[in-house]
């Protein structure tokens, strides 16, 4: 196979991935996967979250070592055994979490691995940095301390570091998924600029449509396996949407087109429940609210959310939507305006108190705050209610009922884990989310704050947290959800309001050219 | 643990077989903690007796020295139970800080100021009320001092986020040379020529334990520990402190009172360390000398840590050190090895534990492969 | 005001110098393993170490200079062990630090037991290297300007360290470490690399800081000597953060505090040292109350690194 699709007879592969196999305790990641990567090529590693992607790339940027198979770089075969190794051989990555040092300049930066005793010519580094940008299409500042750049920008800055490195390998690892859609595009040119150059392009994303605007070739990985690929002669032959089409099939198999295809149908079919929004007095309502934040303030927020009803909160991450998210639960002071929660102010009250009004927040940072990975699943369950009755009486624990709520919401929420008593953080992530949903939407919750539910999660999650916001909103609570996806919006919401610079820029009802709408408010202040 | 059936048509026979499954895997757990603790220890006495060795000291008569004097003598075990029980308070309120993830590293100054003026205090109360109660009064007056003098690295800690290892070491520098301070110049005994405190008569000090010099304070320090350990294992309060220790974001989630819980823990800690010097005072001393410092606080803290701050493992911790350290005052007098050689035990312990620890992870890690 | 004589001044001073280096030393090594993230609470060990080894190195050759030498390869013995478990296996820093420390201070007790507790040896008087006209300056030169070549090398350290973080490849790698060690790593620069060799440099200073103690503060060596200035170096450094500026105008402060109070005592003044002893700390307790301002610490500070962990 890999033999037919060589675009020509004279061109050669770059580097080529011979049957590799990566191991790690309990799962297959990579199972032997041969791919050939050309110069002059945008090769786009399309697959879901899991497919084994993110390990394939740390393969070939040095930092991991495959179990079996090998890699060829220009013929020969070459073990990449360190991320000095890959620099020299000209394999330059671009990692989905930036790797930049936030408080050095962007100078200093590409001056990491320098030889120790020598002084950097600061300067004439500068200079260059300059002219490399420029001869790619971008401009950067230098002198600029990293962490004052926006993402795009620090992107950017890594893809030029990676050139003045000498690279002529590109890997761009889920590069757009925190660019503004305008960003996005950017990076989308920049990237057929590079390969104009004669650079091999390595873009790895989860993104169907980017795949098939940028790509020369695509491979999709699934579960760890190359599932098929598409040449720059089929994309070219099919046109975009018998692209996609193939592309989903490859991607989700019988049983993945399906369940997309009936997400799709359940979005389309979201009936309008009577009332609300207008009329009805509503349970949520925000009014000019503001909040104190270092990087994003966020202030003049206006939202009435009313029984029954799904808001979206649409944006590219980092716009406000965290700290509207943590005022609204109560972790982050709220400086200025009111919060309404059935017609009592809940600005001024304690975390605890919201909860007990009816105030949930299912957090997006599942490990990080939502549960205490050490800690069993049990307690994790009641982390939000620890030291009342029934599970703790005079401040002493009630193992039996704390063993017995465990047990019915592991069942009734459809947790996966082998005991109670396992610590939380060895659950997967989507049943993590499992336990964080199974939390906030058990007793007497009145409205639910949902930060993207689904970021991280497989298609199977996907679905069940989709309906368990769905069931939410059917069951008369008032439904916030924060996402960067805006397909999951368009598919849940009833209204979706946009979220920029920490204020909201529109508001838009959801319907036929709601996506078009949102696109403009989106990029309108984006730029 | 039982186990309840939720589904009724799973039978008691199924619920009966995962019991045993779960007891036997607790008890294989158990065994295997006892072997990681044991396994160490041994191998540290071995590492100890080459050195021994080479300074040619006979281990075997050593160590046999040691547990004689530390242990099996009368007079050796109950200088070893009374040495327990300022070292088991402090171990109990290490226990409460570390759980929370706070570094109180302080410990030695709030020892030594609550050992001052209780020292101070309780020879001038005797003369206006019974005995009893002026031992109820110092130790709490003890915890209490030890508390103040945690307050500013916890208000900085708590409200502003600064660094508590730095601020509780300042601190400790601070009390321990004001601690010699009050020594020297305001609680001074006009009696003696010594620089040091009044010494409290025999009979106001906290009782003995039976016929024996044991002083009383090593109840209270295992009273404390098993509380301490009680409370972080089975309590709500217990609970928030852990999670404040284990995830302090998710503890903010969770609507936890980060700050005030932090004042909490560093008022609880100080307090034991506080109570420790009150009791070292009215159970052992009966005065303070000045520039006294016994420093217990850098030896106790990595054995909380090898406890993995579990209070039994704790008690037994320290029950070792203090055979150790009695045994070794002994030994230094009669069989010419220095009583710092307890100090290189103690290290090359540690040392091993830590290794320990790291194999049995990476055993585990590729137990899961 | 009888006390203000130029000869208590000159004494003030030299002797806050004297009292000031070995804290210097320890603040910029303590320093230096901070920046790569490396939580050092082992260097009370390292110096002493370093005190123990410079003072047994000099007396037996006779050698100053190699008495320094071999004080900073007694702390470096020490660091080597830290290095090891911490940097290489990554084992809990503050425990093994802790460690360290206690075995540190058996092992040089012990040996000084065996070796020096019934004869107690003096080095002699340490040759000083005055400095032709500056030395000559009334009570700032003979405090200053006259002393051994250590001292002067302790301070042109600051300098160096000053331009090594500011100007240096090395200085970039060294902040990387402690910031993003994981950017570093595909950069193609070994974490471990750099924060071993800055736990074994941090294990010269101190040494070194340690041996001056021995050999020009107290010509001999006595256990538990350093006496917690190790950990008043890890204060400094958390303190002065990145800037070996700050560690120098904190050793000096503290060095003063220290210094007045043997000079008090000299001049038969009747306050108790521990006074004096106080006021350094009171004064940064103090500013910290005042300020309060966070200790911006490495990220990394602390925390092992492992490829590809998160």
């Amino acid at each position: 196979m890999t033999l037919s699709s060589q675009p020509a007879d004279d061109a050669k592969p770059l580097v080529s991935l011979k049957s590799i196999t990566k191991r790690f305790p309990g799962i297959v990641a990579n199972d032997s996967i041969s791919i050939d990567f050309f110069p002059g090529e945008v090769h786009v590693l399309l697959g879901e979250n899991g497919a084994g992607k993110s390990t394939l790339v740390s393969m070939l940027s040095g930092l991991q070592q495959p179990s079996e198979g090998s890699i060829m770089v220009d013929g020969t075969e070459m073990p990449i055994a360190s991320p000095q190794k890959a620099l020299a051989l000209g394999i330059g990555t671009v990692f989905q979490h930036s790797m930049l040092v936030p408080s050095l300049t962007l100078t200093d930066n590409v001056n990491l691995g320098g030889a120790w005793w020598k002084t950097p010519d600061r300067e004439a580094i500068a200079t260059r940095m300059e002219e490399t940008a420029r001869s790619i299409g971008v401009e950067v500042n230098p002198t600029a301390i990293t962490s004052s750049l926006s993402l795009g920008e620090q992107q950017q800055a890594e893809i030029v570091r990676a050139l003045m490195r000498g690279s002529r390998f590109l890997i761009l690892d889920e590069a757009t998924a925190m660019l503004t859609p305008k960003d996005a595009e950017k990076l989308g040119q920049l990237m057929r600029r590079l390969v104009a150059q004669g650079l091999a392009v390595i873009f790895i994303t989860h993104k169907l449509n980017e795949a098939v605007a940028y790509g020369d070739r695509i491979s999709v990985l699934r579960l760890g396996r190359k599932v098929g690929a598409l040449g720059p002669d089929e994309l070219k032959s099919l046109g975009p949407e018998a692209a996609t089409k193939e592309i989903i099939r490859l991607m989700f198999g019988s049983n993945g087109n399906q369940a997309a295809v009936t997400a799709k149908a359940d979005g389309a079919m979201r009936p309008r429940i009577n009332g609300a929004g207008t009329g009805a007095a509503p349970v949520l309502e925000i009014l000019a609210l503001e909040v104190d934040d270092d990087s994003v303030p966020v202030s003049g927020i206006e939202l009435k959310i009313g029984a029954g009803e799904i808001v979206g909160i649409a944006g590219i991450d980092g716009n406000g939507q965290k700290q509207l998210a943590e005022a609204l639960a109560g972790q982050r002071p709220v400086k200025n305006g009111r919060i309404y929660l059935d017609g009592q102010p809940i600005e001024d009250l304690p975390i605890g108190a919201r909860r007990h009004r009816g105030l949930r927040y299912v957090t997006d940072d599942r490990l990080g705050e939502g549960t205490v990975g050490a800690f069993p699943v049990s307690i994790n369950l009641l982390l939000k209610q620890i030291g009342e009755a029934p599970f703790w009486r005079s401040g002493i624990e009630q193992g039996g009922a704390i063993a017995d709520n465990a047990r019915k919401q592991v069942k009734d929420y459809d947790i996966r884990t082998p005991d109670i008593e396992t610590p939380a953080g060895k659950l997967s992530g989507g049943n993590i989310q499992k336990l964080l949903l199974a939390r906030e939407l058990t007793g007497s919750a009145r409205a639910v704050i949902f930060a993207k539910p689904t970021y991280g999660l497989d298609l199977n999650n996907i679905a069940a947290s989709r309906r368990r916001i769905r069931e939410a909103a059917d069951g008369g609570k008032a439904v916030i959800v924060l996402s960067t996806e805006l397909d999951e919006l368009i598919e849940l919401s009833d209204r979706i309001a946009v979220m920029s610079q920490g204020r909201i820029v529109g508001i838009v009802e959801n319907d036929g050219d709601a996506r078009q709408k949102i696109g403009e408010f989106m990029s309108g202040v984006a730029a | 643990m039982s186990v309840e059936v939720q589904d009724p048509s799973a039978n008691s026979q199924a619920a009966a077989k995962s019991d045993i499954i779960v007891r036997r895997r607790l008890l294989s757990d158990r065994l295997q903690l006892i072997a990681l603790s044991l396994g160490p220890l041994v191998a540290a006495i071995l590492v100890a007796s080459l050195i021994l060795i080479a300074m040619g000291v006979d281990p075997v008569a050593y160590y046999t020295y040691i547990v004689n004097r530390g242990l099996l003598s009368p007079s050796g075990i109950e200088a070893t139970l009374t040495r327990m029980g300022p070292l088991l308070l402090i171990a109990a309120g290490l226990i409460v800080a570390f759980r929370a993830g706070i570094w109180n590293l302080g410990g030695d100054a709030q020892f030594l100021l609550g050992a001052v003026v209780v020292a101070a205090l309780a020879p001038v109360l005797t003369a206006y009320m019974p005995v009893w109660l002026v031992l109820i009064v110092t130790l709490i007056v003890g915890a209490i001092i030890g508390a103040l003098w945690s307050l500013v690295p916890a208000l900085l800690r708590a409200r502003q986020g600064v660094n508590e290892i730095i601020t509780t070491m300042m601190m400790s520098f601070l009390g321990i040379s004001l601690s010699n301070v009050l020594v020297k110049i305001f609680f001074l005994d006009p009696a003696t020529n010594v620089p040091q405190t009044r010494t409290l008569p025999v009979e106001d000090r906290l009782p003995r334990l039976f016929d024996t010099t044991i002083s009383s304070g090593v109840l209270i320090g295992l009273v404390a520990i098993l509380v301490v350990h009680y409370v972080m294992a089975k309590t709500a309060f217990g609970l928030k402190l852990r999670i404040v220790g284990a995830n302090a974001k998710a503890a903010v989630h969770a609507g936890l009172s980060v700050s005030a819980l932090t004042i909490g823990v560093f008022a609880i800690s100080a307090g034991f360390s506080g109570l420790s010097g009150a009791i070292a005072v009215l159970g052992q001393y009966g005065n303070v000398r000045a520039d006294w410092n016994p420093a217990y606080t850098l030896t106790i803290v990595p054995l909380v840590f090898l406890a993995r701050f579990n209070g039994f493992a704790t008690i037994a911790y320290v029950f070792l050190f203090s055979v150790l350290s009695i045994g070794s005052e002994s030994a230094a007098r009669r069989l010419g090895v220095p009583n710092y050689f307890t100090l290189v035990t103690m290290a090359i312990l540690l040392i091993l534990l830590g290794i320990t620890e790291m194999l049995d992870q990476k055993r585990r890690e590729s137990r899961r492969t | 005001m009888t006390l203000l004589t130029a000869a208590f001044l000159t004494a003030l001073l030299a002797g806050a110098i004297t009292a000031g280096i070995p804290l210097l030393l320890a603040g910029l090594g303590e320093q230096l393993s901070e920046k790569t993230g490396v939580l050092n609470i082992g260097i009370e060990g390292m110096m002493l170490a370093g005190a123990y080894m410079g003072f047994l190195v000099a007396w037996k050759t006779d050698s100053v200079f190699l008495g320094f030498v071999g004080g900073a390869g007694g702390g470096m013995l020490v660091a080597a062990i830290m290095a090891l478990l911490c940097v290489r296996f990554g084992l809990n820093q503050i425990v093994i630090g802790i460690a360290l420390t206690l075995g540190a201070e058996g092992a040089t007790a012990m040996l000084h037991y065996f070796q020096f507790a019934q004869t107690y040896p003096r080095l002699g008087a340490i040759a000083s290297l005055p400095i032709p006209p500056l030395a000559n300056i009334p009570v700032l030169g003979p405090a200053l300007f006259n002393r051994p070549p250590i001292v002067y090398i302790a301070l042109l350290l600051v300098a160096v360290f000053a331009y090594v973080y500011r100007k240096t490849y090395w200085g970039i790698a060294l902040q990387a470490a402690g910031d993003k060690p994981a950017a570093l790593d595909s950069s193609g620069v070994s974490v471990l690399g750099i924060r071993s060799v800055a736990v074994l440099l941090t294990g010269a200073l101190v040494g070194l800081g340690g041996a001056f103690m021995a050999i020009v503060g107290a010509g001999i060596f006595v256990p538990f000597m350093t006496n917690g200035n190790g950990f008043i170096g890890i204060v400094l450094a958390m303190l002065a953060r990145g800037r070996p500026l700050w560690v120098l105008g904190g050793a000096a402060m503290f060095g003063a505090c220290l210094s007045l109070t043997t000079a008090l005592q000299v001049a038969g003044v009747d306050i108790p040292t521990d006074v004096i002893q106080m006021l350094p700390f009171a004064a940064v307790m103090g500013v910290l109350v005042m300020l309060g301002r966070k200790a911006n610490l490495p990220s990394a500070l602390g925390a092992a690194y492992v490829r590809g962990a998160r």
